[in-house]
């Protein structure tokens, strides 16, 4: 994937890990196992691309967010941001990154602080990094990212409670344009909106990709946003990746059979053609990430496992050009 | 057919419901509505607060003063309240005893109050080795009751109306903060927080700005009734003779020493300050309790 004749990536993440350690005691705590959040991931995202990360809740989407974001620290891996290893900077270092990468979370209700007004809560990171010092200038930016998010900039003196959901999905849009990052991660944006608020959103984040050149990484489990908004896309199971592709190739050519379980589990907006339609859903649950299966983490529910499945880890291969899967029995 | 029109909030209303949720006024005055009892005892400890406040205006006598001519008269004129065994004005003593009583209540609870405010939410942010020593801490220091807690301080720092506010402020951090870190750890997890540290704000940012105003709720709760126990414990101790020393007044003093002995011949000595306590901690628990229940949303609008 390093070698493709594509633009230096913004972002790479080299077998990212995080696991989390369950303890026993309370004063001497002993290790008694880890859930496997993300398991040795790789991915990289290219300067201007919005590359969707898709999975079932519990895949470790989000987790690979936060590490990438330095909300956690990973266990282990590489996180190259601009071609700077992140994953191992100590807070005092990070301030700089924090300016550079931002985030916007799925629930806009808990993502405002409920005690403060709409323009302090997007005052005040251009407030505390010194970005903007004169308090009038301060406010006409506080005003003008308002008006870019599609809030009429009277807002400044809301409180977030007196907002509905898509205006405060909004204000969170502008806290975080309110440092002029280069990326964003969107964590589950616009999965607790209402449909019709979604596609304002979505069309929001597209439009804010083209005029400031933003980076997206899209975290998300609805599929067919992700096919609009995304250049690239990489499906998640159980902590790791099982395929990476172009969003159009991937949607119309799925190779990894959990993929192609996922997108067989999308309805077709049309009755008649549902109702002929075969669907397929992968057998089973999801195993629990404390304990994953050996082998290929989804030989349980895979319709094609073989024996092997069980023993050896399938790395991602390239199947098609930039098409990647991790799975033996694809050929 | 009858044409049922479901009844409309008029305009009146609706402003009427805006004025009463948006302005001070208008939530104390629907607060009172609610809760007459609450009401009731923020009266009182309002009554105590400003006879304390306005005691040199309002005490017809020395409160400290000695008078052998006048000893131990009941109630009646001059001496409203009667005189004690030195001939001192007990009226006078008593709105003077309400001055230190909130002195030593609300400077002890806010102290209190505010540095298990500040520990509580630290201890919660950062979790880990830090949260578990200082819980570890709180729980030596909650292992011993309010009173004799107070009483190993007061035998260190000694006596008098500063050293008993420090006194009762040290055992009530443990009791708040306690109470704080349990909120707070769920506000930790909310994702306005990770946004803050998403923003790169600095520790100090986050909990005095993002994570405090939103534990206020259970603080200013327990604040309340820390203001009761505060009273109680200051009069305890000036009682023990530990406490607040003569001759300046004090509740829990003018209980002391030879009221006991006038219990039969002088029972006001007695009667008064005993009122004035019971009063003051009934008034500042039933305040307290109102609050909850008119702040917790789980119990709103029962």
């Amino acid at each position: 994937m390093r070698d493709q004749p594509r633009p230096a990536p913004l972002l790479e993440v080299r077998g990212l890990a995080m696991h989390f350690p369950i303890t026993e005691g309370i004063v001497v705590s002993r290790r008694v196992g880890e859930v496997k959040a993300v398991d040795g991931i790789d991915f990289s995202i290219a300067r201007g691309e919005t590359l969707g990360l898709v999975g079932e809740s519990g895949c470790g989407k989000t987790t690979t967010g936060r590490c990438i974001l330095r909300l956690e620290k990973p266990t282990q891996g590489q996180i190259l941001y601009d071609g700077q290893d992140i994953a191992r900077l100590a807070p005092r270092e990070l301030v700089g990154l924090r300016r550079r990468m931002q985030v916007i979370f799925q629930d806009p209700y808990s993502s405002l602080n409920p005690r403060m007004k709409v323009g302090d809560i997007i005052a005040e990171p251009i407030r505390v990094h010194g970005l903007e010092p004169d308090p009038r200038r301060r406010r006409d930016k506080v005003r003008d990212l308002l008006s870019v998010c599609g809030l009429d900039p009277k807002f400044v003196d809301r409180y977030p409670h007196e907002m509905s959901g898509g205006q405060r999905q909004r204000v969170g849009i502008a806290r975080a344009l309110a440092m002029d990052p280069e990326f964003i991660v969107c964590d589950e944006a616009v999965s607790a909106l209402d449909v019709s608020i979604q596609a304002q959103v979505v069309n929001l984040l597209e439009d804010l990709r083209e005029r400031f050149h933003l980076t997206y990484l899209f975290i998300a489990h609805d599929l067919s946003v992700v096919r609009h908004l995304c250049q690239r896309v990489a499906v998640m199971y159980l902590g790791r990746i099982v395929e990476m592709a172009e969003s159009d190739e991937l949607f119309d050519h799925p190779l990894h059979p959990y993929t192609q379980a996922l997108l067989s589990a999308v309805p077709v907006p049309d009755p008649r053609v549902e109702a002929r339609r075969q669907f397929r859903p992968a057998k089973g649950e999801v195993p629990s990430p404390i304990n994953p299966p050996s082998g290929c983490v989804f030989h349980p529910r895979c319709p094609m496992a073989v024996d092997n499945c069980k023993k050896a880890r399938p790395e991602l291969r390239e199947m098609r050009p930039g098409h990647w899967v991790a799975c033996s029995e694809v050929h | 057919m009858a044409v049922i029109t479901p009844p409309t909030p008029s305009a009146a209303d609706e402003a009427d419901a805006l004025w009463r949720r948006h302005t001070l006024l208008g939530r104390v005055l629907d607060f009172a509505r609610r809760k007459p009892l609450g009401t009731a005892g923020l009266i009182i400890v309002l009554v105590f607060a400003v006879a304390g406040l306005s005691a040199d205006w309002i005490a017809p006598f020395d409160p400290e003063e000695n008078d052998f001519a006048s000893m131990m008269v009941a109630p009646g004129l001059p001496h409203v309240l009667g005189t004690d065994q030195f001939g001192r004005d007990i009226f006078s003593r008593l709105v003077h005893g309400a001055r230190t009583a909130m002195i030593v209540g609300f400077g002890a609870a806010v102290g209190g109050g505010l540095i298990g405010l500040v520990l509580g939410v630290t201890s919660a942010y950062f979790g880990g080795w830090f949260d578990l020593v200082l819980q570890r801490i709180f729980d030596i220091l909650m292992a011993f009751p309010l009173i004799i807690l107070a009483l190993a301080v007061v035998s260190v720092f000694g006596t008098g109306v500063f050293n008993v506010v420090i006194a009762i402020t040290i055992p009530l951090i443990p009791r708040c903060g306690r109470v704080v870190r349990a909120s707070a750890l769920a506000v930790r997890e909310v994702p306005y927080v990770d946004a803050a540290r998403a923003l790169g704000f600095g520790h100090a940012r986050i909990v005095l700005c993002h994570m405090v105003p939103n534990v206020l709720a259970p603080f200013l709760i327990l604040l309340s009734a820390f203001v009761g126990q505060a009273i109680l414990a200051e009069a305890s101790l000036s009682y023990l003779g530990l406490g607040v020393q003569e001759p300046v007044a004090a509740w829990g003093l003018m209980l002391q020493g030879s009221a006991e002995d006038y219990a039969t011949t002088a029972p006001w000595i007695a009667i008064f300050p005993g009122l004035a306590i019971v009063l003051t901690v009934l008034g500042a628990s039933l305040f307290g309790d109102a609050l909850r229940d008119a702040i917790d949303p789980k119990l709103r609008d029962r």
